[in-house]
C-alpha cells in the first residue's frame, strides 16, 4: 500500500538459481534518513539495493518510492532517474571525463543543455571537492576521487534517495576517509541514504538506523548505538564487534 | 617500370581509384553491418543471435569468391542482374561486416558490463547505454582490428578482377595483355598498393592516437 514512506520494501524475496539470498525482508526509510545495511557476505544486502532500481528484479515482494510501485511499474527508466546508486568499483565511463561522466545524464537523460549541464555537473563537483578535476579521465583519478565523482554523477540527477553499494570496500584503507566524509555531509544536507557498508564508525556516527542481516533475513534493527551496546540478539553483539575489529572505528 | 608507370599512369590512376573507392565504401558499410550483428549477437533475443551466429559462420566459412560468383552470376538467375563494381561491393561488405562483427564482439565483450549498468542507473535505457557507453569505448579498442580488415580488403578488392570490375587489377591485367611486359606491369601494380597501404596503415595510426582514452 502506498505510505508516507520515500522508500518502502516488503517481503522482498530473491534467488540466484538454487541459492535463496533474500527471504523476506521489510522495511522503509524516510525522507532525510540514513540507513545503513550490515552483515555477513552472501546475506543479500547488495541484491537488495539492486532489486530497488531493478538492475536484478526481485522474484517475490514489493518496493514503493512514494506512491510508484517500482516493482510493477512500466517506467522503470523514471524511476532509476530519481534513486542514485553509487556502485562499489565506481562504475564510472571510462571514455569520459569526470566532467563528462556527471553531463551524459543530464544531456541524455534529462534533455538537458550542454551549457546548463556542465555548469551543474561543475557544481556537484564542487561539492566533493573535485573542481580541479573536472577534464581529468577515470585512468587519472585516485580511487577515492572516482568514488566521489560517482557520488557527484548520483547526485547531479537530483534524486531523491541514493543507494549505496559498499561504496569504499574497494578502496585502500587510506582513501576511505575522503568518501565517508563526502557521504557524511550528504547525510548532514538532509539527502536520503541507504548504505551497505562494512565501515562501523559512519554506521555509527551517521545512521539514524543500523540494519543487520544475515541468512537473507533482518535479525534486528534500530538505533546504532543501542545495537552496539545492549543488542537483543547476541549474534548481533558478535558480528558488529567483529566488523569493529576488523575495520575499527575509522573514517570521517 | 617507371616509364611504364609514366607512359599509363592513367589507367593506373583510374583502376586506384575504382579499388580506394570499392574498399573504404566496403570496409565503413563492414563496420555498421559488422556492428549491427555484434549487437544483436550479444543484447538480442537467443533467436537474434543464433541467426547471427549461423549467418557469421556461412560467410566466414566460404570462399569470398565463391560468394562473388554467387552474387554476380548466380543472382542473374533470379532476375537480379548487377554491375560488377556494385557486385563486388556488396560481397565485400557481407563478407568484411561477418570478420567486424566477431572484432567487435570482442572488444564490446571487454568492456565491463558494470559501466553498462551505471548508465542504466542514472536512467539510460539499454539502447542509450549502448551507444553513449558502451560503443564509444569499443569502436576505439576495435581500431587495430579495422586497421588489419581494411589492409586486407584493399587487397581482396582485387578479386573484382575476375568478374571484369575496372579496378587496379584489372585495368594491370588488361594493359599487360597488350604490351606484353607482364612483369614490369605487375610489379608497378604492387608498388601502388603497397604505398597505398603504408599511407592508409598511417593514417589509421594517427586517428588512434588522436582518439586514444587516457
Amino acid at each position: 500500500m502506498p505510505t508516507k514512506h520515500l522508500l518502502k520494501i516488503e517481503d522482498l524475496h530473491h534467488s540466484f538459481g538454487s541459492n535463496q539470498v533474500l527471504k523476506g525482508v521489510s522495511f522503509s526509510l524516510n525522507k532525510g534518513e540514513t540507513k545503513v545495511i550490515v552483515g555477513p557476505s552472501g546475506t543479500g544486502k547488495s541484491t537488495i539495493l539492486n532489486n530497488i532500481i531493478r538492475l536484478v528484479p526481485p522474484d517475490q515482494g514489493k518496493i514503493y518510492l512514494e506512491d510508484t510501485e517500482i516493482t510493477a511499474t512500466k517506467k522503470i527508466n523514471e524511476v532509476r532517474q530519481q534513486i542514485g546508486f553509487v556502485f562499489q568499483d565506481f562504475g564510472l565511463f571510462n571514455h569520459l571525463t569526470a566532467l563528462g561522466n556527471i553531463m551524459v545524464g543530464l544531456t541524455k537523460v534529462k534533455k538537458m543543455t550542454k551549457q546548463a549541464a556542465a555548469e551543474l555537473a561543475l557544481n556537484e563537483l564542487d561539492r566533493v571537492g573535485l573542481k580541479e578535476f573536472s577534464d581529468s579521465y577515470p585512468s587519472q583519478l585516485s580511487g577515492g576521487q572516482k568514488q566521489r565523482v560517482g557520488i557527484a554523477r548520483a547526485l547531479a540527477m537530483q534524486p531523491k534517495l541514493i543507494l549505496f553499494d559498499e561504496p569504499t570496500s574497494s578502496l585502500d584503507p587510506e582513501l576511505t576517509g575522503e568518501v565517508l566524509k563526502v557521504m557524511r555531509n550528504l547525510a548532514e544536507d538532509g539527502m536520503t541514504m541507504l548504505v551497505v557498508t562494512h565501515e562501523m564508525g559512519f554506521a555509527r556516527s551517521v545512521a539514524d538506523e543500523l540494519i543487520f542481516m544475515e541468512g537473507g533475513h533482518i535479525i534486528e534493527q534500530g538505533d546504532p548505538e543501542q545495537l552496539f551496546t545492549e543488542p537483543v540478539h547476541q549474534r548481533t553483539r558478535e558480528f558488529l564487534f567483529q566488523l569493529t575489529d576488523l575495520y575499527g572505528e575509522g573514517g570521517a | 617500370m617507371g616509364q611504364i608507370f609514366s607512359q599509363y599512369y592513367p589507367l593506373f590512376l583510374h583502376g586506384l581509384g575504382v579499388t580506394i573507392f570499392v574498399t573504404i565504401i566496403s570496409c565503413f558499410s563492414g563496420t555498421v553491418l559488422g556492428t549491427l550483428l555484434a549487437l544483436g549477437k550479444i543484447y538480442g533475443n537467443k533467436f537474434t543471435s543464433r541467426l547471427v551466429t549461423i549467418f557469421i559462420a556461412i560467410i566466414r566459412g566460404t570462399p569470398l569468391l565463391v560468394q562473388l560468383f554467387i552474387i554476380y552470376y548466380g543472382l542473374p538467375g533470379y532476375g537480379i542482374r548487377l554491375d560488377p563494381i556494385l557486385a563486388a561491393i556488396i560481397s565485400f561488405i557481407i563478407n568484411s561486416g561477418a570478420y567486424q562483427a566477431e572484432y567487435l564482439r570482442g572488444s564490446i565483450q571487454s568492456i565491463s558490463a558494470n559501466q553498462l549498468k551505471a548508465a542504466l542507473s542514472i536512467g539510460m535505457t539499454r539502447w542509450q547505454g549502448i551507444i553513449h557507453i558502451i560503443l564509444p569505448q569499443a569502436l576505439r579498442r576495435v581500431i587495430p582490428a579495422w586497421t588489419n580488415e581494411f589492409i586486407y580488403m584493399i587487397k581482396y578488392s582485387s578479386l573484382a578482377y575476375v568478374i571484369g570490375a575496372r579496378e587496379l587489377m584489372t585495368e594491370g591485367k588488361l594493359l599487360a595483355s597488350r604490351n606484353y611486359q607482364f612483369f614490369n606491369v605487375y610489379l608497378v601494380i604492387a608498388v601502388i598498393y603497397l604505398l597505398v597501404i603504408v599511407i592508409f596503415v598511417y593514417l589509421f595510426r594517427q586517428l588512434e592516437k588522436k582518439v586514444t582514452i587516457p
